[in-house]
């Protein structure tokens, strides 16, 4: 090329050639078509999050109702051999169990509606005549028609979803049909009849493997990133260590579940001795643990990038008037850092709250029909709850399965609130 | 040799060298630093002056890979023995940074934080008497007294960085080594500094690194002029600043480079 010599004179810069003019139209063009790109991107993804809200809702909203039918009993026909009094006793369930009540209830049924095609009470309406009496045991001595929930069949007949349509829009025009809040989705656990599952039990062990996941995760996580960033020399070892914490945060979650699985319920020797499972099968403990494992990672990295983010002339200020170096750490350095640590660690949270594939191996895909009572207690959670529906026939576990999705996200939206909470409750205005 | 020759000195420093790995940074310095004096080192940026002034409250302990020889002694005790407490030499030996750097808490807590980790207040009566002291000797108090909960990061710079003198004098220190304290300050900050140190002198031995030498010709009794980590010349400041012996000196006093 012809390199101009270094003393050559340069020619004034000419501002309104074309050329000129062209370049800067090209500039400002690219300019829009890069901030339109951006807002696209931004549309699409608010437009794939309303879809998957707006599906959600509109499946989900009818598994938070339940159709009831009325049911006339003549308790003093049914001659129980029960006297009120018993009612009150914790004894009472296995009272009615052996005065048949279920076969009674049915009875009823047969009676109030003859026989149909289907069966027009669920399978859990005895259970509600059930509590009804231990409530007001002065039913025993009277005819009562009491509402209980319909049959599954009947339930998609109102909505058009079943061949029991026809049958249940008679019932409903009669006025025996009525369809209301479904309080029980709530308060109940599993079920094998869609009309009375609930969610209470999944949400429960969800409560308690998240919290065992908390107490294990959080002050390991945190104490080992604060041991490296503040403590550790710099060295090979230390390097190592990072890339093996970077690489652990990146494996997928079902080798943990392996590991969960072999390490705490599986026995194995050790120096000839055998040691048994350590924690109970589908526990919320085991749960817990094996999820603190996986994201115990994500929550060191985090909780370094947080604490690399304090100033080092905080240290240096703290030092400077004779801080020990754990003064240091915990007066200064952790409280600037924790805004970014609990981000870190509400993000490893919820990415715990939402695994399923690790429980499935250790055995918190259990049939979970009471609500867990401890930390030992056979428990499934949500994301398995919602797995475990979304694999059933029963047209009714469609609607159950979006409704536990709609309580998942509003679990999540509250843990994401929680973080941004305490983020700027701790956040340092400088 | 401590033994030998009583050191009258708050502050000696003998043959002490620092080097960060391969890099020597400091070559056989020996200085000695007097009660109600005080000290200026000058110098062209990367001189190692900084670096020196980090060795005598052992700042440098930070970074894991200086080492430093030689013996500095403090009142003769030799601060790089292993009976010294790092922790206690901190606070005899307190430190000004080159950027003010509060505490991002309340004015009165970044006072306070230093004597209440020391102990050195028996009550929380004795601990405001000690904040209103500090911020008063450090020239601050009118102007915070009555907003004593307000963040600390809140105040301009000369007044964040005399917060940062109060802060060390609050834990009633021996010397205070300043880095630079008004680099990043206007002049009317700088000019309220340099009278504080003014009236700071007789209570402490004052340490002061700086790149202005009218600052270091105002400020100090004594200079130090430091060249590729060597110091070159010490001595009174007027003898400095009008009879250097050392060409160097004068050629860096003179602005042939720096």
């Amino acid at each position: 090329m012809n390199k101009p010599a270094p003393d050559a004179v340069r020619a004034p810069t000419d501002w309104k050639t074309d050329a000129m003019q062209k370049r800067i139209r090209r500039r400002y063009a690219r300019e829009r078509r890069f901030k339109l790109f951006g807002m696209l991107a931004v549309i699409l993804s608010a437009a794939f999050l309303a879809f998957l809200l707006f599906t959600m809702v509109t499946n989900g909203w009818r598994g938070f109702t339940r159709t009831e039918i009325a049911l006339p009993l003549d308790f003093p026909a049914m001659a129980m051999q029960i006297e009120p009094a018993q009612l009150a006793t914790p004894g009472a369930n296995l009272a009615l169990s052996g005065a048949e009540l279920e076969g009674k209830v049915s009875n009823a049924a047969l009676a109030a509606y003859g026989p149909q095609s289907v069966p027009v009470l669920s399978d859990a309406a005895w259970l509600k005549v059930r509590e009804a009496l231990k409530a007001d045991p002065s039913l025993l001595g009277r005819k009562a028609t009491l509402w209980v929930p319909a049959s599954t069949q009947i339930e998609q007949g109102l909505r058009g979803n079943d061949a029991a349509a026809p049958l249940a829009r008679k019932l409903y025009d009669a006025g025996k049909l009525h369809t209301g809040f479904n309080t029980g989705f709530f308060g109940d656990s599993d079920s094998t009849d869609p009309v009375a599952v609930g969610i209470w039990g999944a949400f429960k062990g969800s409560l308690l493997t998240m919290a065992v996941t908390f107490l294990i995760a959080f002050p390991i996580g945190v104490l080992s990133a604060i041991y490296l960033e503040e403590y550790a020399p710099k060295n090979r070892w230390t390097d190592l260590i990072e890339v093996s914490i970077n690489n652990l945060a990146a494996v997928p979650s079902i080798i943990f579940g392996l590991l969960g699985l072999a390490v705490f319920l599986g026995s194995w020797s050790l120096f000839g001795v055998r040691v048994g499972p350590l924690l109970p099968r589908s526990a919320a403990l085991v749960g817990g643990v094996t999820l603190a494992l996986m994201i115990m990672p994500v929550i060191v990295i985090a909780s370094r990038n947080a604490i690399k983010g304090v100033p080092p002339s905080i240290r240096d200020a703290a030092l400077g008037i004779g801080a020990s170096r754990i003064q240091v750490v915990f007066h200064h350095v952790l409280p600037l850092a924790m805004p970014g640590i609990l981000t870190g660690t509400i993000i490893g949270m919820a990415r715990a709250l939402g695994e399923t594939a690790p429980l499935l191996l250790i055995g918190m895909r259990a049939f979970i029909v009471t609500p867990p009572g401890g930390f030992t207690d056979p428990a499934t959670v949500l994301p398995v709850q919602i797995f475990l529906w979304s694999d059933e026939v029963s047209r009714g576990f469609v609607e159950k399965t979006s409704a536990a999705i709609l309580v998942l996200l509003v679990f999540l939206l509250a843990m994401n609130g929680l973080a941004i909470y305490l983020r700027n409750k701790f956040e340092t205005r400088w | 040799m401590t033994d030998a020759h009583p050191a009258p000195h708050k502050m000696s420093a003998r043959g002490v060298s620092v080097s960060y790995g391969d890099k020597q940074a400091i070559r056989d310095v020996s200085i000695d630093v007097d009660m109600d004096h005080v000290t200026a080192f000058i110098g062209p940026s990367g001189c190692g002056k900084s670096t020196f002034l980090r060795t005598l409250n052992r700042m440098n302990d930070t970074i894991a890979s200086a080492r430093v020889t030689g013996e500095i002694t403090l009142d003769g005790e030799d601060i790089y023995s292993s009976d010294m407490d790092v922790v206690q030499l901190r606070a005899r030996v307190g430190m000004v940074f080159q950027k003010p750097n509060p505490f991002p808490k309340s004015i009165y807590e970044n006072v306070a934080y230093g004597p209440r980790i020391h102990g050195l207040a028996a009550s929380k009566g004795a601990l405001d008497g000690i904040v209103e002291q500090s911020l008063r000797r450090a020239g601050l108090w009118d102007e915070v007294k009555d907003r004593l909960s307000d963040s600390g990061t809140a105040l301009s710079g000369g007044q964040q960085q005399r917060l940062c003198i109060a802060r060390a004098i609050a834990v009633d220190p021996e010397v205070i080594l300043m880095d630079e304290p008004c680099s990043a300050l206007d002049p009317i900050a700088t000019a309220k500094i340099e009278e504080l140190i003014h009236e700071l002198k007789g209570r402490y031995a004052i340490v002061i690194v700086t790149h202005n030498m009218q600052q270091a010709a105002r400020v100090s009794q004594k200079t130090a002029f430091f060249h590729l980590g060597q110091l070159v010349e010490y001595g009174d400041t007027d003898n400095i600043f009008t009879a250097p012996k050392q060409e160097r000196t004068k050629d860096y006093i003179t602005g042939r480079y720096g």
